[in-house]
């Protein structure tokens, strides 16, 4: 890409060393190893059942890999759980997604405020001065990525209650209140029309690009992956087929060949 | 106008001064009969506070828990012990432990909640109703030792002052359970309640997003235990007036159950407006089978209808009104909010059409 980036793409964050996952006989991943380098944005690409959900939920500690590690600014994590990794500074949204149904826009994203939040039920319940210094201050964010996300029109809907590309970007809002410094997109853009994919991608990229944060997306769509991304891996039948930057995927043949089916 | 909490709107605030001038000056100086004291008001603030109680675990964190009553007979027979044999706690102190001990058998009970969900955890919580009831039958020392099975509750004395006329032991309830909503409120409002929701609505995101499932659920568990507990002390002390674990059966369980949802899952106002309905119901049955039927029917039949009409209405609000009545409630002010804002277009419409 042409423009100055703001924050440099750096050393390796996240790696990824030989994970094998079976769910019974069935191989959804075998030795797959890839890396995530710091401040960039990371496309996983792969026909349908490529294991490339099952990847980012053996990242996140939902799926316990049979085989290899995860590896977080070098140092390996040995028992990895959802909490863990959130405390780490890992945070992600769900391909079908995970909203608080019936709780309010707001209310879902001061959730991600959780690790920010450092008093307990105790001085809550007594409304201690300090609760309400931190509870003014998550919502200050909280209302900060509201406007960042254009959706202060809908803050007080319940989520359950909003079209799904508006709750795509909720869960965005979500992982965003985290602070984190790596968040997991599981297809941020599945379902929604033209316009709105658009507008994810802006969000995305300025997400990227304004705080820094590292982006893995799984995106079905080839066009925006090669637009928005600056480095793809390709699964397949739960194997690397290839990675590298968008032009070198583009003219891989083994890419091509999973894509567009080879005569036998 | 700066909020006296930040987590209270005007609205709330003056909602609280008209339930504060209604409970503690209306009501005391317009109705005289102990009757409404010892028999409605005082088991209904009780069980408002059991049904917060199971609000918390159920409405508010989703775990299906079934085992209120035997927190409540955990919190009476702690309470009574205390008396006797730790005096110098005073009543508050003694009611503030035995709150305590019941939380205790709350984070026991509530562990299951972590394998266990659905209906499945509904039978597993059932054991802390049978449990403690059990245990309390089985060792001798909860009861000191009493033969008769029915102990009289100690007279309760505040700061050395006695409460036992009707009229007192209803401020004593009210002052209690009128902390402990304030307190409730509080947490289901903060960010205490959002982690609690969080895990009923979604909690593989919820643990992604940093809350622990073990803390929230058994902080919940423990929480309503205490509520629970705390109330069965009042139940024992300010209404029963005596001791008998055979008052904190199942039956009582599942009324605070019924308190919860026909009064709306996930709300603390629904709480009082449960328990004023499933206890209010009886009593105007039987005024309508007294007055109307001139006592045709039979007092036995009469408590039938009574369970059929209940379970008839449980059926009837699951289906229509899960949130049930606190969401009729809304619903209603609502709809008069909309008549009148209408009618004062229409009235505004036509005084300018007569211009």
């Amino acid at each position: 890409m042409a423009y100055e980036r703001k924050f440099k793409i750096g050393k390796p964050i996240l790696e990824v060393n030989n994970i094998s996952l079976s769910f019974g006989g069935v191989k959804a991943i075998t030795d797959t190893s890839f890396n995530v380098l710091e401040h960039e944005v990371r496309a996983i690409i792969g026909p349908n059942g490529a294991g490339k959900s099952s990847m980012l939920n053996c990242i996140n500690g939902i799926y316990k890999p049979q085989q290899g590690t995860v590896s977080f600014r070098g140092q390996q994590i040995p028992n990895i759980t959802p909490n863990i990794m959130a405390q780490m500074g890992l945070s992600r949204t769900f391909q079908n997604l995970a909203l608080f149904k019936r709780m309010s826009v707001l209310d879902n994203i001061l959730v991600g405020r959780k690790l920010h939040t450092k008093t307990n039920f105790l001085e809550v319940a007594l409304q201690l001065p300090k609760v309400k210094k931190e509870e003014k201050l998550n919502r200050e964010r909280s209302e900060e990525i509201i406007s960042f996300l254009e959706i202060e029109d809908i803050k007080d809907t319940p989520v359950g209650k909003l079209p799904y590309g508006l709750q795509k970007k909720v869960e965005l809002g979500r992982a965003l209140a985290t602070d984190s410094t790596i968040i997991l997109l599981d297809e941020p853009m599945a379902g929604m029309n033209v316009e709105e994919k658009r507008d994810m991608c802006r969000f995305i990229l300025k997400v990227n690009d304004e705080l820094g944060t590292t982006m893995v997306l799984i995106e079905h769509d080839m066009g925006v992956v090669m637009d928005i991304s600056d480095r793809v891996v390709v699964l397949d039948y739960g194997k690397v087929i290839g990675d590298g930057t968008p032009d070198e995927v583009r003219s891989n043949q083994k890419v091509i060949d999973a894509y567009l089916g080879v005569e036998h | 106008m700066k909020p006296v909490f930040m987590t209270y709107t005007r609205k709330d605030l003056i909602n609280l001064t008209v339930c504060m001038v209604l409970s503690v000056l209306i009501i005391p100086t317009f109705i005289k009969t102990e009757y409404w004291y010892t028999s409605i008001l005082i088991p209904w603030l009780c069980l408002a506070l059991a049904t917060i109680g199971q609000q918390i675990v159920m409405g508010y964190t989703g775990q299906l828990a079934l085992g209120a009553a035997g927190f409540m007979a955990a919190g009476a027979f702690a309470m009574f012990n205390l008396i006797l044999r730790v005096p110098d706690l005073g009543f508050v102190g003694s009611l503030i432990v035995s709150g305590l001990i019941a939380a205790a058998f709350g984070i026991l009970f509530g562990l299951p909640s972590l394998k266990v969900r659905g209906i499945y955890l509904m039978v597993a919580t059932l054991a802390s109703q049978f449990f403690i009831i059990w245990m309390i039958d089985k060792f001798g020392w909860f009861k000191n030792y009493d033969s008769s099975g029915i102990i009289t509750a100690q007279d309760i004395v505040i700061l050395g002052k006695p409460f036992t006329t009707p009229l007192a032991m209803y401020f004593v309830c009210l002052a209690v359970t009128t902390i402990l909503t304030l307190l409730a409120m509080n947490m289901a409002r903060g960010s205490t309640g959002r982690n609690w929701m969080a895990v009923r609505d979604m909690d593989i995101a919820a643990e992604s997003m940093g809350v622990s499932l073990l803390r929230t659920k058994v902080q919940a568990f423990a929480i309503s235990a205490f509520y629970c507990g705390v109330a069965g002390a009042l139940f024992a002390f300010c209404y029963l007036k005596s001791l008998e674990p055979v008052a904190f059966d199942i039956k009582l369980s599942f009324k605070i159950l019924f308190m919860c949802i026909l009064g709306g899952l996930g709300t603390i106002n629904g709480a009082f407006i449960g328990a004023a309905f499933i206890l209010l119901f009886p009593v105007l049955l039987n005024a309508i089978g007294n007055n109307v039927f001139h006592g045709a029917i039979d007092a036995t039949i009469i408590s039938s209808i009574e369970q059929v009409i209940f379970g008839l209405l449980m059926i009837v609000f699951m289906i229509y009104e899960p949130l049930g009545m606190a969401k009729l409630w809304e619903n209603l002010k609502q709809i008069i909010k909309l008549k009148l804002s209408s009618s004062r277009i229409k009235g505004a419409k036509s005084s300018a059409l007569n211009k």
